[in-house]
């Protein structure tokens, strides 16, 4: 792989033990990809925070052996200094206000706010969230970001039109200290053109809707790069994101296209560049069902945890949720759970938004979510959510049966503790 | 169905030749499948098995096998997942993939088990679970034992 100057001095140290150990970890990276140079970045959004039992050994030594070998991969403790470039905590174990609630011990949360503290004198910003698109990480189109989580790695490259692979702990770890990433991959123009055509048949309109396609153009693609055509309603933000997660965890979508609509193309000869459509796919009435059934893991309509808000909600959502629970009670059996940014918690609370839930029995969780934390009210055996990303991985992780509907199927099913839902 | 003899006495030797991602050389018992490992969510990091509840392998563990497979699918998380299998002492002692991605890259790396992928023949044509394999990540090699087919 080919160094600049300053690259190579890194490298060797003499900007630091910690830069060198990052850098060789992205030399040894980008050479294992294929990768023939490092690109510029200034935008890293990686996984920093201890708050996980399985860590606790490791915080014995201190945090900076925690940065050592979890986000850079060294053998050898070394020193880390401030962040070199904008560098943002993604989603994290612990809710530090609702601990309790999530059945986390206090040492636990104490760890978590002792990293914090270590990560966030060093530059790490604690948005604490899976989208920090809500919350003021808005890239640029072009912008060459070191991104994990794969629901905002494909909001960022697909409705921003910004450049980031899937990257790891170790990758955002080593690129939020030298400002490096290797150049591969969603960094490179050429690889960003669509693959396969998606004629969409129905009419997609409602969140739901968009996550079920989501789920089908994941599944139909895999890894590829889908082209939607035939989009009438146009999405909004909340659509996208539950587009985007639902397509990234049933196939490993990293990038797509909406002609029009999405951020590199204004039409199908755009988000196709030099090439045609390798398949055309038909999404219809009969797909959609399918897609509906296959994301139902439960026969058992007594539910006992609503699972609200993956990826985290936006403010919107949080107000649609309180309108749909004002005057009404969660079912004495039944935990809701609603899950949405910090900062967009501080602003539900001054709308009246966090009092309706919480007034109607509803919990507003934020930095984390069950399937991050693995931590669900005691007891749980079956569960509705809203996301198809959840309901993907939720019931594999924590073995319970789930179901999968609406949002106004899963306050309906808090309220009464009996799923209705349908399709 | 394999067209070895079941009383064979030197058994063949297939060579493979392929791009090493990680170098170095071990030799192990294959396990073998044909979809792609989920890291996070998909793996037990204490023990070195595979958890998906529809994965063909779930329940079996990787743990010092040669691990031919497709290559990494799921949450950005995969690395971290194999890195803390290494730290764990449960890694697989080799990766064998063909499809390259980041999170496949990366998760070989911080394994730091001989990788390789890029290979000259299809693997999946020639290696069955419980083969011989001997990994040359060195000089881009793999040499492959076939185990006796089972009567």
């Amino acid at each position: 792989m080919q160094l600049t100057d300053f690259e190579k001095a890194m490298l060797d140290g003499v900007n630091g033990r910690a830069k060198a150990a990052a850098m060789d970890l992205l030399v040894r990276y980008g050479e294992a990809v294929g990768a023939e140079r490092l690109v510029e970045t200034n935008n890293v959004a990686g996984a920093f925070n201890a708050s996980t039992p399985s860590v606790k050994h490791i915080v014995d030594q201190g945090f900076d052996a925690v940065y050592s070998e979890l986000n850079l991969d060294s053998d050898e403790i070394v020193e880390i200094p401030h962040m070199a470039v904008n560098t943002w905590q993604l989603i994290t174990g612990i809710d530090n206000d609702n601990w309790a609630i999530q059945g986390a011990d206090e040492s636990l949360v104490q760890m978590q706010r002792d990293s914090e503290a270590y990560l966030g004198e060093r530059g790490v910003n604690m948005c604490a969230t899976c989208t920090p698109y809500q919350v003021g990480n808005v890239p640029i189109k072009g912008e060459h970001c070191a991104w994990m989580e794969s629901s905002a790695v494909i909001y960022c490259n697909s409705v921003l039109g910004a450049r980031t692979n899937v990257e790891g702990k170790e990758s955002t770890g080593a690129a939020a200290l030298t400002g490096r990433i290797p150049y591969w991959g969603y960094h490179m123009p050429e690889n960003r053109f669509g693959t396969h055509l998606i004629e969409v048949d129905i009419a997609v309109d409602d969140m739901m809707d968009w996550g079920l396609l989501g789920y089908f153009v994941g599944e139909q693609v895999e890894e590829n790069k889908p082209v939607l055509n035939n989009i009438v309603h146009h999405p909004n933000m909340v659509k996208l994101k539950h587009f985007g997660a639902a397509a990234a965890s049933s196939g490993g979508v990293e990038l797509y296209h909406i002609p029009g609509i999405t951020a590199e193309a204004n039409s199908l000869a755009e988000a196709f560049g030099p090439h045609k459509a390798v398949e055309t796919i038909h999404y219809g009435r009969k797909e959609r069902e399918a897609m509906y059934m296959k994301l139902q893991s439960a026969t058992d309509r007594h539910v006992d945890f609503i699972m609200l808000g993956c990826p985290h909600n936006s403010i919107e959502q949080m107000a649609l949720i309180a309108e749909l629970l004002r005057g009404k009670r969660v079912h004495p059996d039944t935990a809701l759970w609603v899950h949405t940014p910090r900062a967009i918690k501080q602003v539900a609370e001054r709308n009246g938004y966090l009092r309706a839930i919480e007034e109607a029995g509803g919990v507003v969780m934020s930095d984390t979510c069950p399937a991050i934390s693995r931590r669900l009210p005691r007891g749980v055996r079956v569960i509705a959510t809203d996301s198809a990303k959840q309901a993907h991985y939720l019931p594999a992780i924590a073995n319970v049966q789930g179901w999968f509907g609406s949002v106004t199927d899963c306050v309906k099913a808090a309220i009464s503790g009996q799923w209705q839902g349908s399709v | 169905m394999s067209d070895i003899p079941v009383n064979t006495k030197s058994r063949p030797t297939i060579v493979i030749r392929g791009r090493g991602v990680v170098k170095g050389k071990v030799s192990g018992e294959a396990l073998v499948t044909r979809e792609t490992i989920s890291g996070w969510g998909g793996i037990n990091e204490r023990e070195g098995t595979v958890i998906e509840r529809r994965h063909e392998l779930v329940g079996q563990s990787f743990s010092g096998k040669v691990l031919l497979f497709p290559g990494a699918k799921g949450s950005s998380g995969w690395s971290a997942f194999f890195h803390m299998t290494r730290l764990n002492g449960v890694s697989p002692a080799a990766m064998l993939f063909t499809r390259m991605t980041t999170k496949m890259a990366l998760g070989a790396v911080v394994t730091r088990v001989p990788a390789m992928t890029d290979f000259d023949q299809d693997p999946f044509e020639h290696i069955q679970t419980g083969d011989w394999i001997e990994v040359d990540a060195d000089a881009g090699e793999i040499r492959v034992t076939r185990s006796r087919p089972t009567a």
